[in-house]
């Protein structure tokens, strides 16, 4: 649709894009909106959507069985979320919830699949950009992982 | 406090006037000069060696108004024996102290420009009086923007004073935690991700950090990748420290000893060692 | 110059003692030559000679009445001015708080016999450490300040000596209130005496001495130009430090922490190390509190820990640090090496680690040290 064009355009995730791939991309999408505390996706199931947050914020969750569920990350304005739409069995690995009213652009994960086959210079361009993503989220899952405000000190040796 | 070149190791007693429990494992103490020494003045980033009667001595971050001389905040993670006997003094109590030693964040080279303040955990406690110091003169500098992380919503410190940051002195403050619970509505994520797109003028700013190494060494790739020069990078480091005067030795980092060339450094001079592992 | 002959020399520790000094010299204990109290000269090491090697001290007696026939044993002088251990304050408890009570303690003057041009130096470098920077060490200072130095030059030098490299011997270079060079030869036995200050010239007076003649200097002169050529190794220091901060990643340092035993010996007895750290301790009482000082070595794992961990937990990085420091850091700390060529590390390293050796391996393949960029 023309009137996501522009708004893509706009998004730093889209950068650099030709207006023919953001015209394709923009024909797999549509505006959407959640309100504040609305799930958006539940772990585990089928991801079918690629977000790209235009306002506001979203948790993503893991539920551990005796410790409820535990947000391991939001996601703002500029950014995106997902992408088990790329990657077989094209199911989500954690849940979603807006913390306050948010809109975004909902692309439809089979859509671009398909344009993607149809246009390797377009799924080039979109795995690039998501190997930055995945690169990232990558760095940070590593700090979060090593728990630098630590509690508990390293127990001291007598040596 | 103590006229710290005359007697180096000797401390100055000092009387806990407060004591604040900022989190489950996190606390300040106030403490107030006693007998003969009557004012307590400081630089933003320097610390004190606080010495608990028969138990032992560490350094600890002031935390308090460099402005206020009448008394003077540490505030402290209980880590060890020492820091566990201070947890348990009341107010009354005397400790020891001696200082203030080390270098200061220099507010000086931020006249003029946007501020960008990175902590990490108790990180946020050295850098504290920059922040009250920064307020003080406010009109000196552009944007102020606060980028404070740590591990849970329940061991965020200081959340009246970054209320207040927030809401009456026209700080940009950015809270986010590593992991939270449903009823957390803020940021969660590492404090790392808050820098691509904090809203300041790489051309233009300084950068104070403060927490722990990692933190640091990711926070400086990224503060880098906006494009602010190593010279306009500061970090506050720490090392192991027996009299925090520059002769037992313990504190080196490289050629730096960090109780008198540091605990605050330019990255520019001491990035070749920065980065290496065990230095 | 002067001369004082052999037997006049004896006199030299009445003077210093008439002078209210405590004589501190070499004499031979449990097989090696050590620094402690000396009464007369008697109790010197004489005939007695060294044979140093990576990992080896032998002490030899020879047929001789030299007095300094021999070079550096394990102590170093760093022992009388830093003391291995010394209490820095007692405190006991007071109300809510505690009451400190300095030590009044009367400060030892010491008299050194027999300091190299190596331990001079040695010296002078912790001088560097803990008397010029906007900090002084009060203990240091005050013992410092009242000691007096007859120093020797070195007709011996040990199989481990490298003080040509490092320029500082083997003949002294100041500062020393007498310097001393041991001259015998046939019947002649005699000491060729420089004085170095006004405390020195006083002392000299009171000992039976005559001008030198220049046969004499010449002798002295001579003998220091053929100790200078026994050297054991040597070590390029002209780009040292470069070619270490450099090199910390090479492969060498792997090398030598599979050989250190991380036993901290060569810390103990190098004259310029001064690491310390600091003790509070109590009586069972609880009520009295005293804070000690004791050496301190970087080669243990407790030196670099903070809460969270060790900074240094291998060897390796333990190593580094200790070389790096005494080669490289040290200058960027202290304006001169930290290390005067003594070579006590290789001779006490019980897998004598050679720290030329290491430095020679590493200048072979590392990233050179020049051009210097800054």
């Amino acid at each position: 649709m023309k009137t996501l064009e522009a708004p893509l355009r706009e998004h730093p995730f889209f950068q650099g894009l030709s207006d023919s791939h953001l015209e394709t991309i923009a024909g797999c999408g549509r505006n959407i909106q959640f309100a504040a505390g609305e799930t958006i996706f539940q772990e585990g199931q089928e991801a079918d959507y690629f977000y790209v947050i235009r306002h506001g914020r979203v948790a993503l969750d893991v539920h551990g069985s005796h410790r409820g569920a535990v947000t391991i990350e939001t996601v703002e304005a500029g950014e995106i979320i997902g992408w088990s739409w790329l990657v077989p069995p094209y199911r989500w690995r954690f849940s979603a919830r807006a913390v306050v009213k948010t809109r975004a652009i909902a692309l439809d994960g089979r859509c671009l699949r398909g344009k993607c086959e149809q246009d390797s210079q377009l799924g080039y361009e979109l795995f690039k950009r998501f190997a930055h993503v995945f690169s990232e989220r990558l760095d940070h899952t590593i700090l979060q992982l090593l728990d630098i405000y630590c509690e508990t000190p390293v127990k001291r040796t007598s040596r | 406090m103590n006229n710290r070149f005359a007697e180096p190791m000797q401390p100055v007693p000092y009387r806990i006037q407060g004591f604040e429990r900022e989190t489950h494992d996190t606390f300040t103490l106030e403490l107030k000069a006693s007998d003969e020494v009557s004012r307590t003045v400081f630089a933003p980033g320097q610390f004190n060696m606080l010495y608990v009667f028969g138990t032992g001595e560490v350094p600890i971050s002031i935390s308090s108004h460099p402005a206020n001389i009448a008394s003077i905040k540490h505030t402290t993670r209980v880590v060890g024996t020492v820091t566990k006997a201070m947890h348990n003094l009341k107010a009354g109590d005397i400790i020891g102290v001696r200082g203030p030693f080390g270098t200061s964040w220099p507010l000086e080279l931020a006249r003029g420009k946007d501020v960008v303040v990175v902590a990490g955990g108790i990180g946020l406690a050295p850098l504290r009086p920059a922040l009250f110091e920064l307020i003080a003169y406010r009109e000196r500098y552009h944007r102020i923007i606060l980028l404070y992380g740590t591990r849970t919503p329940r061991d965020i410190l200081f959340k009246r004073d970054l209320k207040r940051w927030r809401s009456r002195f026209g700080l940009q403050v950015h809270v986010t935690v590593d992991r939270a619970t449903g009823a957390w509505r803020g940021n969660v994520g590492v404090v790392i991700k808050l820098i691509p797109r904090a809203p300041f003028d790489p051309s233009n700013a300084i950068a104070l950090i403060c927490g722990p190494e990692v933190m640091m060494r990711f926070s400086i790739e990224a503060l880098r990748q906006r494009g602010i020069p190593q010279e306009n990078i500061f970090v506050s480091m720490e090392r192991n420290m027996k009299c925090g005067v520059g002769f037992c030795g313990h504190c080196q980092f490289g050629p730096h000893f960090i109780c008198k060339d540091g605990p605050v450094f330019p990255y520019d001079r001491i990035e070749s060692i920065f980065r290496k592992a065990e230095v | 110059m002067q001369v004082i002959d052999r037997k006049s020399f004896d006199t030299l520790f009445d003077v210093l003692r008439a002078r209210g000094f405590e004589v501190i010299g070499p004499l031979v204990r449990d097989g090696a030559v050590v620094y402690d109290h000396l009464r007369s000269a008697s109790e010197l090491p004489i005939g007695w000679t060294d044979q140093q090697a990576p990992g080896t001290y032998r002490l030899i007696k020879q047929d001789s009445a030299a007095l300094f026939g021999y070079s550096v044993g394990p102590h170093s002088w760093k022992k009388f001015f830093l003391p291995p251990t010394h209490r820095l304050w007692r405190s006991k408890r007071s109300g809510q708080g505690f009451k400190i009570t300095t030590e009044d303690e009367k400060t030892p003057r010491y008299a050194f016999i027999g300091v190299r041009g190596c331990e001079l130096q040695a010296i002078s470098v912790q001088d560097q450490v803990f008397l010029r920077g906007p900090c002084t060490e009060p203990i240091y200072r005050s013992r410092r300040e009242a000691a007096f130095i007859v120093a020797v030059n070195c007709n011996t030098p040990g199989g481990n000596c490298f003080c040509v490299s490092m320029k500082t011997g083997p003949k002294v270079t100041g500062p020393f209130d007498l310097a001393l060079t041991e001259v015998l030869q046939g019947d002649d036995h005699y000491f060729v005496v420089e004085t170095g200050s006004e405390k020195g010239r006083a002392v000299i007076a009171d000992i039976p001495h005559r001008p030198a003649g220049s046969a004499e200097v010449a002798i002295s002169e001579k003998l220091a130009e053929q100790a200078a050529a026994k050297m054991g190794r040597t070590l390029d220091s002209a780009h040292i430090k470069e070619l270490l901060y450099r090199n910390l990643e090479h492969p060498r340092w792997d090398d030598v922490a599979r050989r250190c035993l991380s036993c901290t010996n060569c810390t103990l007895v190098c004259p310029t190390c001064f690491c310390t750290t600091v003790e509070d301790v109590t009586d069972l009482s609880g009520e009295h509190a005293e804070r000690w000082r004791r050496w301190d070595s970087c080669f243990t794992m407790d030196f670099s820990y903070i809460h969270g961990g060790y900074i240094r937990p291998t060897v390796k990085a333990r190593y580094r640090q200790w070389m790096t420091h005494k080669l490289a850091s040290w200058i960027d700390q202290f304006g001169t090496s930290g290390c005067v060529g003594c070579g006590r590390c290789i001779t006490w390293c019980p897998v004598g680690i050679d720290i030329t050796a290491e430095a020679k391996a590493i200048g072979a393949d590392g990233i050179p040290a020049s051009p210097v960029i800054e």
